[in-house]
């Protein structure tokens, strides 16, 4: 058998595979687009024996084994739950004799004591990502991948131990030494996850989450412990260890951080009555290649962006989600490490059925008020939370959670939306659970979340502006490298600023992640922001050649964040730049 | 940061290439060097004949960069980068860190035309000019990630690219960081692939 003798047996394999499985009609895999007359899959991202790309790493990247799409539930990640004490107890300082990895001191751990304390452990995990596929040695948080779900509140302060019991052995990928990064909360830097404060194997960090809102040191917040309109929704905690994030969180170090308030309640008859409990999922979205015997491929050499054939929700290729006939919230989280979404509801038996469904966040934070969409887009590491409505459905039928954005390379989307069913289905949601009370409110009658912090650029202390470049196959930024012992800039404490970044990079795109307090977009190009895009933001999408100014106050705490590209590969090519919070800032206007 | 200065005074590769000869090969290692580095023939600047795996890259923590002897772009800049992250290495370059720079321009860059580069720059043992087959230059190139997505750039010798490669065969750490950071910043770097029992814990 030559190799196209090959790949056409195993498209057939594969199609045998899913139909056999009943999974599908084979009328429905041709609604869907994922056969062709002929009868074979369509040869495209997801579910095919699609040819080999070489994008002229010499090998090709390698084709994954067929997989059954739908045929295992969608995994929910368990809640973290805290411990009574730990020992050593919390301390102040660095631990350094009890082995603890930590170089500063806790900036407010007295000012905010915690009022929970978790140990979470680093730790080699077998896990199956398909039954399809064998186990995969990932890493994970508390043997489980994505890591568990942790519920925090304002007003309650909390620390988490992280214990690093990884082994050198990294089974052809990944770094042991690791630094977890919670994005975005309002968190001292040393509790931050700086890319730079990994520990070693064998150590631990007390990572201290004060919960608290920005601003709270500002006198005119002092009755509500800071800024109302600040409040965040929907974290992630993911590995940030300088040059190899990518690999580590491709290896599994990645999960939900979910913050509640007297608003946003976590019970959907009080405050927003937003969908709570069970009808409030997170869903981390992922893409990943497997080598010839089923196991996870990491291209170590690439630099461009590394794009996955399978496609993951919480850790399983295309599962399905049963649901009720009524309003869910989706904590939407694309995890990386390169691919783009725009995610559309899609009618298999019925394709060009626009179904609209309610954004109510931007970057995990609450908009103004929920938007009626018929799609969202996320760039790396941005989280979207949307209500869908399941009650609109005829019960028994299914709708597919369908990403039809095109991208081909590193490089970002082509621009280039595809037609219904053209795309990849990652989830499936069947509408065959009995009717239950819905006690949330409809979202078209939601007249407001929280209002925007006022943005006032004209104020600004500084105007600071950022090329983000490739020369000489070397992302930078103002033509420089990631350094973490240089610190690019000063920004003084408890002032504001604004940043203009700028996409040079010729055909590339990124999303680039500012750490720390939330941005809002004054003009994207000159022009206003898009609807979606009033919002308080951590990530800004940059797409071809744009000018994005962007306003910030940095606000309560001192200490070292960096800016980077939050497409996971450009971040471990030194497309990254650390700054500082100081009390006293400088005013280079092109760090 | 204390760990780039203890990378100069710290101690031996526990993998004598004698150990590894008798060990079970490991799979991981394997697939590694059977998608990266092709055991093709390159020439140094010193004239000898080597194997880019068994002779380069097995059993070692290792840098590679690419240039020519004639670039008046990047590679002046990462050269003399070079030239102090070895000055900053000390004794370990050669003995368990070795470093080397391939040439993009092969049919110029002869093993002479090298060594007097080598030469000018004062480089020392440890850090090795390679040249070969145009053939297998460019087998490299791609295999080493050091192609570009642009065709136009790709083709233009001149935007080649400035990354470094750093790894650790052995242990299979692998990652990249730019040949124009700053000396210091790159031997850091190195240091965070460098045996277990050298790694220095932060305090």
């Amino acid at each position: 058998m030559n190799q196209h003798e090959r790949r056409i047996w195993s498209a057939a394999k594969n199609r045998r595979e899913l139909i056999s499985a009943g999974l599908s009609s084979r009328r429905d895999l041709a609604k869907l687009g994922l056969l062709t007359a002929a009868g074979f899959l369509v040869p495209k991202d997801g579910l095919s024996a699609r040819s080999p790309k070489d994008h002229g790493t010499g090998g090709g990247q390698p084709v994954s084994a067929p997989t059954r799409s739908f045929i295992e539930p969608l995994p929910i990640m368990p809640v973290k739950q805290p411990v009574a004490s730990l020992n050593p107890a919390p301390t102040v300082n660095p631990n350094t004799g009890a082995g603890e990895g930590r170089t500063r001191a806790h900036q407010a751990l007295t000012l905010f004591p915690p009022r929970k304390l978790y140990q979470v452990t680093q730790q080699p995990a077998q896990i199956s990502l398909s039954p399809d596929l064998p186990l995969q040695s990932m890493w994970s948080f508390d043997g489980m991948v994505p890591g568990p779900t942790y519920v925090a509140r304002y007003g309650e302060p909390i620390l988490v131990r992280n214990v690093n019991n990884l082994p050198n052995n990294n089974g052809g990928f990944g770094n042991n030494s690791v630094t977890t990064h919670l994005h975005n909360n309002h968190t001292p830097s040393e509790s931050d996850g700086f890319p730079c404060d990994f520990f070693q194997s064998g150590q631990f960090y007390d990572q201290h989450y004060p919960c608290a809102l920005a601003g709270f040191t500002d006198p005119q917040f002092q009755a509500t412990q800071g800024d109302p309109r600040e409040a965040l929704s929907t974290l992630w905690y993911h590995d940030h260890r300088v040059d190899f994030t990518s690999q580590n969180v491709y290896k599994g170090l990645a999960g939900f951080f979910l913050l509640f308030n007297n608003q946003d309640t976590g019970d959907e008859t009080t405050g927003f009555r937003l969908p709570s409990g069970q009808f409030d999922v997170p869903l981390v979205f992922n893409d990943k290649l497997f080598d010839q015997n089923g196991q996870l491929f990491f291209d170590l050499f690439n630099t461009d962006g590394i794009l996955g054939d399978k496609f993951l929700v919480n850790g399983k290729i295309q599962p399905f989600f049963q649901v009720h006939p009524r309003r869910y919230r989706f904590r939407l989280l694309s995890g990386g490490p390169s691919r783009w979404y725009q995610f559309f509801l899609t009618d298999p038996t019925n394709l060009s059925k626009t179904i609209p469904f309610w954004q109510i966040s931007n970057d995990g934070n609450l908009l103004p008020k929920p938007i009626q969409v018929t799609s969202t887009e996320l760039a790396i590491a941005e989280r979207m939370d949307v209500i869908v409505d399941f009650s609109q459905f005829t019960p028994g039928t299914s709708v597919f959670l369908e990403n039809r954005l095109e991208q081909t390379d590193g490089r970002g989307p082509t621009g280039n939306v595809l037609a219904a069913g053209q795309g990849t289905s990652v989830l499936r949601f069947d509408i065959v659970l009995p009717p239950v009370a819905d006690n949330s409110k409809d979202p078209a009658t939601i007249a407001k979340f929280y209002d925007l912090p006022p943005v006032t650029p004209n104020q600004a202390r500084v105007t600071r502006t950022f090329q983000f470049e490739r020369g000489n196959g070397m992302w930078q930024i103002n033509g420089q490298f990631m350094d973490c012992n240089t610190s690019r800039f000063q920004v003084q404490q408890n002032t504001s600023e604004v940043w203009i970044l700028q996409n040079s990079s010729g055909g590339w795109m990124h999303p680039i992640h500012i750490h720390f307090e939330e941005h809002q977009i004054v003009s994207r190009n000159g022009q206003p922001p898009q609807l979606f895009e009033r919002s308080r933001k951590d990530v800004v999408e940059l797409h071809h050649n744009d000018q994005v100014m962007l306003f910030f106050r940095f606000r309560d705490f001192l200490g070292r964040h960096p800016m980077h590209c939050h497409n996971l590969v450009h971040e471990d090519h030194s497309m990254m730049l650390r700054w500082d919070i100081a009390p006293t800032g400088d005013t280079n206007p092109n760090p | 940061m204390k760990r780039r200065s203890l990378l100069t005074v710290l101690g031996m590769s526990p993998f004598s290439a004698g150990m590894m000869a008798r060990e079970v090969p490991d799979p991981q290692r394997e697939a590694i060097r059977a998608r990266y580095f092709p055991d093709v023939v390159l020439h140094t600047h010193e004239g000898k004949k080597v194997r880019l795996y068994r002779d380069l890259i097995q059993d070692k923590i290792v840098m590679i960069n690419f240039m020519y002897a004639h670039c008046d772009g990047v590679c002046p800049g990462i050269t003399a980068n070079l030239v102090k992250v070895q000055r900053l290495l000390g004794d370990r370059v050669g003995r368990d860190i070795f470093m080397y720079s391939l040439s993009l321009k092969p049919e110029q860059d002869t093993p002479k035309v090298l060594k007097e580069y080598a030469q000018m720059h004062g480089v020392r043992r440890g850090w090795t000019f390679l040249t070969g087959h145009p053939k297998d230059v460019e087998l490299l190139r791609r295999k080493l990630g050091a192609r570009n997505l642009d065709p136009v750039l790709d083709a233009d010798t001149s935007q080649h690219t400035g990354i470094i490669r750093y790894g650790n065969e052995p242990m299979r750490w692998w990652a990249a960081c730019a040949g124009l950071s700053r000396p210091s910043w790159i031997v850091e770097s190195v240091s965070w692939v460098d045996w277990p029992q050298n790694r220095v814990k932060p305090g």
